[in-house]
């Protein structure tokens, strides 16, 4: 395991990190263990009480009006005790949160905190009870196995996120997003929390290790090069049908119009 | 039915002057008794390319600059067939020979094409032809003779006369076929009828939920609040022959909710464990994976025809062309903790067919 | 070509004319090109759909036998060991396999691959709006029917060649193509389950699905395509091509450049550039990439699973059956959600098959139509066209109602209501309007003849009223405005035997229908009354 890059930066104590997994081992059992130890080992830099202290200032400032003071939640927004540093970090991370308006699902906008204030609310929510944390490097890397984590891909994820990821419908308005663009370490952390209406996928479900496959052949989509030209946004044959009608048969029209104009 | 024809049937038609359309009954057509004169074909207008010199050489010249480029283009082809390697895998070389490949033969292709058609649109003479249409019928005398040489044949054959030898023909002739059609029922296998095959999956009493694709056991233990498992049947990753057949049935979506979200009919409350409920992940429509699992609505989507199944009450249908719930698997655990069915399916799983009842 | 002339008579001859002349003496082929080598063929853009349809057809059966060279139609699970890395180890059929290196390890292979995809998709199109062409004009009068018919059995044939041909990679998309035809077969009455189970050989999926459409696309279907357009094809020469009124062209004549050499020159060249449009799309666009869905598994799904798009209108009547029709009566199962759908899909198709019939019969004109008629003067054969496309696009639409959701930010359900109502009312709707939209332009073609064109330039007369002055129509214009044909209701009136029967009396209605609200073309004596007014 490779640890000595991490790819998200933050000041962290790592005794912080021990102390967490030591809570977390109190609060669950043994097999959440495994995930635990697997993913917050990752963090080597420090996740201190000052770290905690800033995350707290910057959660009474933005997330308590719905969440409430120590995000116990409130009628506006459900408690953030135990969602765990991954939660907040995919929320905040991808813009979803501070939410804009109610409506189907959280929409994906602007980020709107820092990296470093991303990692102090979610360091300061992970304190307020055990739950998934930022994952290691090593698991969002994309380095894995890219046909196991396609064929789990097909099984797990690709009914809502479409095969190629570019994203399906859900019921009344709510939609699965397109992974297109999505960096490996929130599409980790969505599957070990399961944000909006997707199912959490725990690591007796799909492994840490498997989670990395998936995230390798996700990653293998978004960087290859389409090797049959433009992809018309992976929408299959609904796209592929309005392309021939509109510009093949559109430009043979136009064809067969000077065809037989004519000639000056 | 001439006799309810507003109009009468000895008026040519509109705009036509030809004498055999006369006794052709035009129907309910209005006929115009004084009607405008065709004014026949206006003054030729003539190309600048017939009236030009000039401009009929460079039209020449475009003609032949394009049939040229198209050898280019084939040529550029070939050698793109070949500059272009495919074989180390990468998706950018790939797509480059698909490109450049393509470009040479599009090339090829399209200056032939445009060059034709600009030949013969500036360069071939643009006087049009006019045929004369005739009856598709023919005329009378073909008319006769075709029909004599009906009688002729029947008269010669006596095929209207001989009615016996006729009619055991027929006879004969909407016989020979049935052979065939039995021959079809080797379609299938001819040991098995599809209906108790529909009836029944892999699944029995005590067969361990496992994962799909890998065949792990799952353990109650292991589904966590809001989690959704793609199941097969323990033993079916490893089955040599049938395996999609078998997939194809057994196929389950196996989910945890809150125990007291669910609402079980009388008879069927032992059938979740702790909250934790196993569906047939087959479309009761027409067989689609139904897996869009929505952890808080707990609703389940099929993505082809957007059936909706709410877990919470049966896998009841609330939108959609489904009619019937997805049926349920009954679940509980074994003396290990791992999930195992209580029995097979107690109904046939997937679309609807014909003997179902 | 002096063909009859003994070759030791002429004394030079091009070599042209020599081949000419031995190939003649071999085949009798001297009747032939002077039969049809000067035929008129009518020129009008919309006059070449069909032909595009053919020179798809053309591309796809020259790109589609480069690629049986490589295919393999079977089931047999193979290990994939290709190029694309996300599927390498990965089980799966021989079918799939071999599709994976046509596109991935063999040079060019992609390439006509797509262009095998997208001409197939062309083909289609190019039939469906040769159809409109076809029903628009009325070109399907008498003596036409017989081709109306035939060209919607290729159209049917096109589909199903279509159908076949996307089956047969085995990947995740057609295998669950496969799946719905499975369920919709099982949901027929009486002969579903059986259908099904020897189609599929067995439980779907089965081991020999492939193979079997393997021979339907390659042999029978292009087998009957082939039949059917030499058909078509003859019957055009026969009746030769319409044409629409115009200056000098008539009821009784064809007028257009010969087929050698203009003709000849216009449409082959059209050949290749269809061919090379073809190729150029295939170079630079996607179509169905088939490793983004991997083999078929019963389990997994994509979102956004549709069928080709002229399966489409299919798939979407599936989608827009409202819950709960399915019934459990005599101990049988009534799967109203399938049967329903296939109903109206085929009464539909009934319909427009029977159309050139219907109008016949209510018009009671047995006279041979060919010239072309402008769509607004037969504002009520339009305005049904107009309903039946609006129909079919309602269909169409639903299939792709999930996308229409995520890309428009609407809930599928109110896309799915949505749609169902446009099923309904989009027809009445289209059809009034359409209707509305003729008449219009009819009236105002009649202001034209009569009037003259507005001309724009104001003029003040001596009265100090001000006037336009309308620029009166030459004659050839005028012809193009007053040559058409018009058709009155039906007046019932007794038989012979002095009885009104039920046909007629439907005959009538049918024909009020169709006509009460005509307007009539100008005539002779109106246009001198108009210009007498004028002076």
């Amino acid at each position: 395991m490779n640890r000595s890059k991490p790819r998200r930066t933050g000041r962290r104590h790592p005794l912080a990190t021990v102390a967490l997994i030591a809570l977390g081992l109190v609060f669950t059992g043994g097999g959440y263990a495994a995930f635990s130890s697997s993913t917050a080992q990752a963090e080597t830099v420090a996740n201190s009480q000052q770290t905690i202290d800033e995350g707290e200032k910057l959660f009474q400032a933005n997330c308590a009006t719905c969440h409430g003071t120590g995000a116990v939640g409130t009628d506006a927004g459900p408690s953030l005790v135990g969602v765990g540093a991954a939660a907040v970090d995919f929320q905040v991370g991808t813009g979803r949160m501070p939410m804009q308006m109610s409506g189907p699902q959280a929409q994906v906008k602007p980020v709107q905190f820092t990296d470093e204030q991303t990692k102090q609310l979610a360091y300061y929510v992970a304190s307020l009870g055990p739950g998934p944390d930022i994952p290691s490097d090593h698991l969002s890397n994309g380095g894995g196995d890219a046909a196991n984590g396609a064929e789990l891909f097909r099984i797990n994820c690709a009914m809502c996120h479409n095969v190629a990821g570019a994203g399906g419908a859900l019921t009344e308005g709510k939609y699965a997003p397109p992974l297109t663009e999505t960096s490996g370490v929130h599409i980790y952390e969505a599957m070990v929390t399961g944000p909006q209406n997707m199912p959490v996928f725990n690591d007796l479900n799909i492994s840490p290790e498997d989670k990395r496959d998936i995230i390798t052949y996700l990653k293998y989509v978004q960087d290859s090069t389409p090797v049959g030209g433009f992809e018309l946004g992976s929408l299959g044959p609904v796209a592929e049908g309005l392309f021939i009608w509109i510009f093949g048969l559109g430009a043979i029209v136009a064809i067969t119009v000077w065809i037989t104009a004519k000639s000056n | 039915m001439a006799q309810d024809e507003k109009s009468g049937t000895d008026i040519a038609a509109a705009g036509s002057s030809h004498a055999e359309h006369e006794l052709v009954n035009a129907g309910t057509a209005v006929i115009d008794p004084d009607p405008f004169e065709n004014p026949g074909f206006p003054p030729h207008r003539h190309r600048v390319t017939d009236e030009n010199p000039k401009r009929e050489k460079r039209a020449q010249r475009t003609v032949y600059t394009l049939f040229y480029l198209s050898i280019v283009g084939s040529i550029w082809a070939v050698a793109a067939y070949m500059l272009f390697p495919i074989e180390s895998g990468d998706p950018t070389d790939i797509r480059l020979n698909n490109m450049f490949f393509g470009i040479g033969c599009a090339l090829a292709l399209l200056a032939i094409g445009f060059g034709a058609v600009h030949w013969a649109k500036s360069l071939m003479s643009d006087v049009e032809q006019v045929d004369e249409r005739h009856e598709i019928g023919g005329s009378p005398e073909t008319q006769a003779a075709a029909a004599k040489v009906f009688a002729d044949a029947d008269e010669e054959s006596g095929f209207s006369r001989r009615s016996v030898i006729r009619n055991s023909l027929i006879g004969a002739l909407l016989a020979f076929p049935l052979p065939a059609v039995v021959a079809f029922r080797g379609l299938a296998p001819q040991d098995q009828i599809p209906v108790p095959l529909l009836y029944h999956t892999m699944w029995r009493k005590g067969t361990r939920l496992a994962l799909d694709p890998s065949g792990a056991p799952i353990k109650a233990s292991d589904v966590t609040m809001g989690s959704a498992f793609h199941v097969i049947p323990e033993g079916l990753a490893e089955l040599e022959h049938g395996k999609l057949e078998e997939k194809a049935k057994a196929a389950v979506l196996l989910m945890r909710l809150d125990p007291n979200d669910l609402h079980p009919s009388p008879g069927r409350e032992d059938w979740a464990y702790d909250g934790i409920v196993a569906y047939s992940k087959i479309c009761t429509h027409v067989g689609c994976p139904v897996a869009l699992y929505e952890q808080h609505t707990h609703h389940l989507l099929c993505p082809c025809h957007q059936s909706q199944f709410d877990i919470t009450h049966e896998a009841a249908v609330i939108f959609g062309p489904a009619k019937r719930p997805l049926p349920q698997l009954p679940i509980t655990v074994d003396d290990e903790g791992y999930l195992v069915a209580r029995s097979d399916f107690t109904e046939p799983v997937g679309p609807s067919f014909w003997e179902r009842h | 070509m002096s063909t009859a002339t003994p070759a030791t008579a002429a004394p030079k001859r091009s070599f042209t004319a020599s081949a000419a002349v031995y190939v003649n003496e071999r085949t009798s082929l001297a009747g032939f090109v002077k039969e049809l080598g000067r035929k008129a063929f009518p020129d009008h853009w919309s006059f070449l759909l069909g032909e595009v349809a053919l020179f798809s057809f053309v591309v796809v059966f020259i790109t589609g036998t480069f690629l049986t060279f490589f295919f393999q139609a079977s089931m047999v699970e193979v290990h994939y060991d290709g190029s694309y890395v996300p599927l390498k180890g990965v089980e799966m059929s021989a079918a799939m396999a071999s599709t994976l290196d046509i596109s991935f390890d063999i040079r060019g292979g992609l390439f006509i691959r797509q262009m095998h995809h997208w001409a197939a998709l062309l083909f289609v199109a190019a039939i469906g709006l040769h159809m409109l062409r076809i029903y628009f004009t009325g070109a399907f009068r008498k003596p036409r029917e017989f081709n109306w018919l035939i060209g919607w059995v290729l159209f049917v044939l096109a589909m199903a060649e279509g159908f076949t041909g996307y089956s047969l990679p085995d990947d995740l998309l057609s295998g669950n193509g496969l799946r719905i035809i499975d369920g919709l077969i099982k949901g027929l009455p009486l002969i579903g389950t059986w259908t099904s189970f020897m189609l599929f050989g067995g439980e779907f999926p089965g081991t020999v699905i492939v193979g079997r459409l393997y021979s339907l696309h390659i042999l029978l279907l292009p087998a009957l395509v082939a039949i059917m357009i030499a058909i078509h094809l003859v019957l055009v020469v026969v009746h030769k091509h319409t044409q629409y009124a115009a200056p000098g062209k008539t009821q009784n004549n064809a007028v257009g450049p010969p087929i050698l050499p203009a003709y000849a020159g216009k449409a082959g060249g059209f050949f290749f550039i269809v061919f090379g449009v073809l190729a150029l799309i295939a170079s630079f666009f996607t179509i169905n990439p088939i490793w983004n869905y991997g083999p078929y598994d019963p389990s997994p799904v994509s979102a956004g699973t549709q069928p080709d798009w002229y399966i489409g209108f299919a798939d979407g009547a599936l989608r827009l059956v409202p819950p709960g029709w399915e019934f459990v009566l005599f101990d049988r199962t009534w799967s109203f959600n399938i049967i329903a759908p296939v109903a109206v899909i085929g009464i539909f198709l009934v319909l427009a098959i029977a159309y050139p019939f219907i109008e016949a019969w209510v018009k009671g004109d047995k006279r041979e139509h060919h010239l072309a008629d402008r769509p607004r003067n037969a504002p009520t054969r339009t305005a049904i066209g107009a309903a039946g496309v609006t129909f079919y696009a309602a269909l169409w639409a639903a299939a792709s109602s999930d996308i229409i959701a995520t890309h428009f930010k609407l809930t599928m359900e109110g896309v799915i209501h949505a749609i169902q109502a446009i099923l309904i009312l989009g027809p009445f709707i289209a059809y009034f309007i359409t209707k509305r939209i003729a008449i219009g332009l009819q009236k105002k073609d009649r202001e034209i003849v009569l009037h003259g064109y507005e001309s724009g330039r104001i003029v003040k007369l001596p009265g100090g009223e001000f006037i336009e002055v309308h620029q009166p129509l030459d004659e050839y214009d005028r012809w193009r405005l007053v040559s058409q044909e018009s058709y009155e209701p039906l007046m019932l009136r007794p038989n012979a035997k002095g009885k009104i029967t039920a046909g007629m009396r439907l005959r009538a209605s049918l024909s009020r229908w169709f006509f009460e609200d005509r307007i009539a073309p100008v005539t002779k004596a109106e246009l001198e009354q108009s210009k007498h007014d004028h002076h």
